[in-house]
Order: C-alpha cells, then sequence, then structure tokens
C-alpha cells in the first residue's frame, strides 16, 4: 500500500499530482502529517513542496478545467478541511486521467467530485454568511472595524465585495481565529495584515468591540437603536426561534450587535440582581 | 442630531411596518461607484439577520409616519385604533439609513407611509427622502419603495428614477371583500399605479436601448403581497390572482402574510388564535411551483381542489393526483419530469441530468446528491434491478395512490405537525 505524505499546502497536494505522474504512481493515500498512518503502509513517499512543479500542474488543469471547475479547487480549498485532501487529489488526477471527459467537475455521480463540490459549497455559504452577519464598529479615526471567527478561511473571498460596497470607508476585517485581517484605506486594494502584539489591538477579540477611547462618540447609540429596531421588528405571534437559528448559526452571535450580551442586558441583569 | 427620542419613534415605526413581509433585496445588480456609498449584489440579496420570528431582516423596513387618514379593517395603523403614533423627520431617517448601511446592519431602506392629508402629499415626502438619499446622501444601495394608493403618475414617475423596487399591495385578491374591509380602496386604486409602473419600467428599457447612459427605473421589479385568513377567498382565489400577476414582465414576487389578528374588536374580521401559518407555507411553495417548478396554476388548484391540502405539499399532492405520469426514469426523462417528482429539488434535477452523461444515475447517487428518497423512491426508477435498499419494486401505481398517501404522512405527520409550527421555508428569498 503506497501512502503520499505531503505538507497540508496547495501547492503541495499539485506537487504530489506531479510526482504521481511523473513517478507512475497511484498512491492509494494522502496524507499529511498528524494524520493516522494505516496499518499497512507499506511504502511512503514524502512530497517535497515544489512551486514551479504545481505550477505545471495547474497550467495543466487550466487547460482541462472550466473556471468553475477552478474555483472548485481553490474555494474548497479555503475550507482548511483535512478530509478534502483525499477527494481533491483524486479529482485533480482523474482530470488529467480522463481528459476527454470535458465537465468532469460536474459529475456529482463520482464521489471525488461531489465531496469536492460539496467543500466548496460549504466554503461559499460560510462566506456568503461573513457578508450578511460581519457587524462594522466606527473608531475616532473613522475606520470601521468588524472581527469574525469563520469555520472557513473566507476572508481571500469577501474583500472585494467589501471594497466595492463601502469605496469611501476606511475598514479593517480580523480574523481572531487565524490571527490576521484585510485593511482598506479608502482608496487602495486591502491589504493583508497581522498584529505584532495582538494583545495590544485597540479591540476586544472575543466580541469585535472597539477599546471605548477608541470608539466614535455616536457609535454606541447607532449600535443601541439596531438592537431598538430588533427587537420591535419581529411579530411575537410568530416566535421561530429554530427557524432563526438555522439562518444565523449560534456560532456567529457573538460578534453580532444585535445578538452578542449588550450593555442594555447589563443593566438589566443588574436590576435583576439587585 | 438623533436622540433618545429618536429611539421611541423607530421602535413604534417599525413595529406598524412589520407586517408588510416583504423585505427581499434581490432582482438588481449594481456595483460600487466612485463617489458613492453601496452596491447591490442581485441574486436572493442578502439578510443581514433574522428575527425572532425567523424572518430575513435585509432591508431597514420603516414607515416615515403611522398617522393614517384611513381604516382599512385589517391594518394595525387604521385611524381609529389607539396605538402609540409617531413621524420620523426626514434627517433622522436618512441619518438612520446611511449609519446603518455603512455598519452593515442593512441592504438598504423599505420606506412606506401611513397616508397623511392626501396621497400625493403622502408620495411626495416619501419620494422627497429618497431623492436625497440618492442625490445628497450618495446612497447607492437597495431601495424599496412602497406606492400610496391614489398618488399621480407623475410622483410614481419621479420616485422610480430613484426606487429599485416599487410595490403596492392587493392585499384582498376579490374586489367586494377589500371595499368591505378598506372602504377608501378598491381595485383601481392599487392596479393603475401597477400598470403605470410597469409602463415606466417598458419605456425605460426602450430608452435605453437607444441612449445607453439612461438611468434605470424601478430595476428590481415590483412585488406585492396578499394577506391569508382575514377573509373567505381560497387558495384558488389567491394564487389565480398570483398567476396573473407573474404573467405582468415587472412582477417579480408576491408575498403571502397569514392574517395576525390585530384588530380583535372589528366584527368584519375573524378572530384567529395564530396566524394560520400553514396555509400560508402552503401558498409559498405553490408559489415556488409556479415559478420554479413549471407548473401552471390550474394544476395546483382548481374547482375540486380549491384549497391547498394542509397535510401534504402542494407537488406531492400533485403527484397523489396523478399516478399516471409516474414512475420517471431519471436516467432519460426530461428535466421538466424529473422536477415534478417529490423529494428531488431545482438543485438535485440540475445535477442528475448532468450527471447522467458520465454514467447511470444509481439511487446510492441521488442519496448523494441530497434527494429525499423517502419521498422520491415511489415515483422514479434508475434501472437498477437487484439494488437492496434502492429500487422501487412498490411505486405509486403498484400501491395506488390512495395506500401510498397515508404511507408518506405516518413517517413524517407527527414531525411534520411539529415543524409546521415552526416553518422552516424562508418566504423573504427570491430565487
Ligand atoms: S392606508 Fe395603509 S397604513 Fe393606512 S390603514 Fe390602510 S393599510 Fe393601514
Amino acid at each position: 500500500m503506497l501512502v503520499y505524505l505531503f505538507d497540508n499546502t496547495l501547492d503541495g497536494l499539485l506537487t504530489a499530482v506531479f510526482d504521481s505522474f511523473f513517478l507512475h504512481q497511484q498512491p492509494e493515500y494522502l496524507l499529511t502529517d498528524g494524520d493516522q498512518m494505516p496499518l499497512f503502509a507499506d511504502e511512503v513517499h514524502r512530497v517535497n513542496t515544489n512551486s514551479e512543479k504545481a505550477e505545471r500542474v495547474w497550467k495543466g488543469l487550466e487547460k482541462h478545467l472550466s473556471r468553475d471547475g477552478l474555483r472548485m479547487i481553490t474555494i474548497s480549498w479555503l475550507s482548511e478541511e483535512r478530509t478534502l485532501n483525499q477527494p481533491l487529489f483524486n479529482f485533480i488526477c482523474k482530470v488529467f486521467r480522463l481528459p476527454a471527459l470535458s465537465g468532469i467537475e460536474r459529475n456529482a455521480s463520482d464521489p471525488d467530485v461531489l465531496a469536492v463540490r460539496n467543500t466548496c459549497r460549504r466554503v461559499l455559504h460560510e462566506q456568503l454568511r461573513m457578508k450578511q452577519f460581519i457587524r462594522f464598529q466606527k473608531a475616532k479615526d473613522g475606520t470601521y472595524l468588524a472581527v469574525v471567527s469563520p469555520d472557513h478561511n473566507v476572508l481571500p473571498l469577501i474583500t472585494s465585495h467589501f471594497q466595492d460596497r463601502f469605496n469611501d470607508q476606511p475598514w479593517l476585517i480580523y480574523d481572531a481565529h487565524r490571527h490576521y485581517g484585510y485593511y482598506y484605506d479608502g482608496t487602495a486594494a486591502p491589504i493583508h495584515i497581522t498584529f505584532e502584539d495582538e494583545g495590544a489591538a485597540p479591540f476586544d477579540l472575543t466580541n469585535g468591540d472597539l477599546d471605548a477611547d477608541v470608539l466614535s462618540k455616536d457609535d454606541a447609540l447607532f449600535q443601541q437603536l439596531w438592537r431598538t429596531y430588533f427587537k420591535a421588528i419581529c411579530i411575537k405571534e410568530r416566535l421561530n426561534p429554530k427557524k432563526q437559528l438555522s439562518d444565523m448559526p449560534r456560532r456567529y452571535w457573538k460578534y453580532m450587535t444585535e445578538k452578542k450580551a449588550s450593555p442594555d442586558d447589563e443593566l438589566h441583569g443588574e436590576g435583576e440582581v439587585g | 442630531m438623533l436622540t433618545e427620542k429618536t429611539m421611541e419613534k423607530l421602535r413604534i415605526l417599525a413595529e406598524s411596518a412589520k407586517y408588510d413581509v416583504s423585505c427581499s433585496s434581490s432582482g438588481t445588480v449594481r456595483s460600487g461607484k466612485k463617489g458613492m456609498v453601496g452596491s447591490t449584489v442581485g441574486g436572493v440579496g442578502i439578510c443581514h439577520s433574522f428575527a425572532d420570528d425567523g424572518r430575513c431582516i435585509s432591508l431597514l423596513k420603516v414607515m416615515l409616519t403611522n398617522y393614517c387618514k384611513y381604516d382599512c379593517a385589517y391594518c394595525i395603523n387604521r385611524r381609529t385604533n389607539d396605538i402609540p403614533r409617531a413621524t420620523l423627520s426626514v434627517s433622522e431617517l436618512e441619518e438612520i439609513t446611511m449609519e446603518f448601511y455603512r455598519r452593515n446592519y442593512i441592504e438598504g431602506l423599505f420606506l412606506s407611509s401611513g397616508v397623511v392629508r392626501n396621497p400625493d402629499y403622502t408620495m411626495e415626502r416619501l419620494t422627497a427622502i429618497v431623492r436625497d438619499l440618492r442625490t445628497v446622501h450618495r446612497f447607492n444601495g437597495y431601495i424599496h419603495l412602497k406606492t400610496i394608493p391614489g398618488a399621480s403618475q407623475e410622483l410614481l414617475a419621479e420616485a422610480g428614477r430613484y426606487a429599485d423596487r416599487m410595490s403596492i399591495n392587493i392585499e384582498i385578491p376579490k374586489e367586494e371583500s377589500l371595499k368591505a374591509l378598506a372602504p377608501e380602496k378598491d381595485h383601481k386604486s392599487i392596479f393603475l399605479p401597477m400598470a403605470q409602473i410597469q409602463q415606466g419600467v417598458l419605456e425605460n428599457k426602450e430608452d435605453r436601448r437607444r441612449i445607453r447612459h439612461t438611468p434605470r427605473f424601478v430595476p428590481a421589479g415590483q412585488s406585492t403581497q396578499m394577506i391569508v385568513g382575514a377573509t373567505q377567498e381560497t387558495d384558488r382565489d389567491i394564487l389565480q390572482m398570483s398567476s396573473a400577476m407573474y404573467q405582468q414582465p415587472t412582477m417579480r414576487r408576491v408575498y403571502y402574510s397569514g392574517y395576525v389578528s390585530v384588530n380583535t374588536y372589528d366584527p368584519r374580521l375573524p378572530v384567529l388564535k395564530q396566524p394560520p401559518l400553514v396555509r400560508e407555507n402552503r401558498l409559498y411553495q405553490a408559489d415556488w411551483l409556479m415559478r420554479f417548478y413549471h407548473f401552471k396554476v390550474d394544476e395546483i388548484v382548481d374547482d375540486t381542489h380549491a384549497q391547498l391540502d394542509l397535510d401534504v405539499d402542494p407537488k406531492l399532492g400533485w403527484a397523489l393526483r396523478h399516478p399516471e405520469f409516474f414512475p420517471v426514469d431519471v436516467n432519460k426523462a426530461p428535466y421538466e419530469h424529473i422536477l415534478r417528482v417529490p423529494g428531488i429539488g431545482v438543485k438535485s434535477a440540475v445535477l442528475i441530468v448532468n450527471s447522467r452523461r458520465f454514467n447511470r444515475v444509481t439511487s446510492h447517487h441521488l442519496k448523494m446528491m441530497g434527494v429525499v428518497m423517502k419521498k422520491a423512491k415511489y415515483f422514479i426508477t434508475c434501472g437498477e434491478l437487484t439494488s437492496t435498499f434502492s429500487q422501487p419494486v412498490v411505486g405509486i401505481n403498484e400501491l395506488r395512490p390512495e395506500r401510498l398517501r397515508p404511507l408518506l404522512l405516518s413517517k413524517s405527520q407527527q414531525q411534520q405537525a411539529a415543524r409546521e409550527q415552526q416553518l422552516m421555508l424562508d418566504f423573504g428569498e427570491d430565487k
């Protein structure tokens, strides 16, 4: 039984495809460090990630796949799910092995294609959720800040939307889980940023609140207006928490103005205790 | 200059606006523009939040004022009601809209108003706000404007230059019932402005063909709403009206609003413990069948079935009435036939048609593609002779509809009864 080991990068995976064709091998397993080794792994090949080889494989893919097919690969990769590695590897190999079958990326009856497709769908679903649920707070200097912690690495997929929509306002969207963000200064393309000392950043990573001394004057008022509106728009005769949860899963609530613990609630809580 | 008072006004005017169920920001793609803020994404739009009643919050849905000189029996804001009244100032409304938008709370504004003084006066004020938003605040996001019945064509023509979508609610499908409940309204006051907006859109299309930079007129088209359960109208009456509406090229969406007993003292209205949510859900399903599943209204409701079956969804209902249509061979049948199989939705139908070019689609594949096999298995063949869990040896024609129906019910009915209380269908969304 042949096992390929790679470094869990997309270039690494593409290099693995290169090796398998170059060496005329068909590994049963594509694994990465930390994965459970199969019991009968009698041959292990360590893939040395090589960007030139990866590039050549990608060029080949561009020849055989539609734009949608290529997007399926890059987007599903952002899922950061290890369970994607094997089906994605198999899928890419199939593209080269069956070049005559155009449109293979649409064949949902192929389990590898289906797995990649579904992963891609989940990533796209979450990038939509970011477009829905991101909440900005405005800082004194006019920058709008939002903190998120998505399951998948979706920030690269949403910056163009926010740049297009809020092209005249500087913003920072920060992924607390992956410790990086994109900053847009109101003119140039958004840039990838990290903090040397994340703890010193002027906002709370657990709820997205800007520190009081940098929060703009009216922001608290608008947050409260929004919470007021959110409560008022609900029709009590139709309460449906189940639907609310399925469309807006609880894991996103902690950064959402209308759902996270708010100063209004605190006042309330204290009243009850006292 | 917003204050605590603004907060209270916003609360009152959101409460007054919330029975209009439309909220979607769909139907038009417009990317950002230099010097303006905002964009619209098209498709189904974006829902920014979901209220505790599960409804999508996409637009800031608010009334400019809830004072109204009309007395529509079904409406919380009718003049005889003793409720808190408020009016937002133009600048308050504009500031809230812009600030909410910049924080990504909303896709835009859904503005309506009670009728003050006269329809033109009211419509003029609404028009002034949307004009301001576009020209002063440079707002490029979504605007849905409610039309005031009886407003002049000139005002509609101006408002339509700034709004993405305009709507006027039919509320009650039959004119005599409408007049009985809303003495100031009749069909003409509703259908005339609809026709005028439509004319505006069509003329604008012509103009744009000739002069490329003509600004667009109501690019996201119109929508309307009907109240369900406040009057005697059957589902057939309602759906025939919807079907007629969808014949109009600019009508994008018909919404159904299960009547919430807001004015229990009025003897013309039924007193309902709960809004008719199951019925409302069935109407939305029927609406989807007409828009995405190639069903005609007469196939869904007819003389003998004037009301939708509350126990089974209208697609299954149709299938049970038409055993001769089945089984459908998923490997051969045209897309439109596959769409008719209970348990197969638009997405899986597309996957099936795309995949079967490569190899025979089996029941295992169907399952993986998201087909609800529990339902679908009685209505399909996929050419497997011996598979253990798949082949419908016993289909609808062997069982007969009368015996199949309870089978499909018994498994799911209790769950369904529970689920119907908690509807999962999102009626705020287009497709
Ligand atoms: S005109 Fe509109 S706001 Fe006024 S009572 Fe009738 S439905 Fe309500």
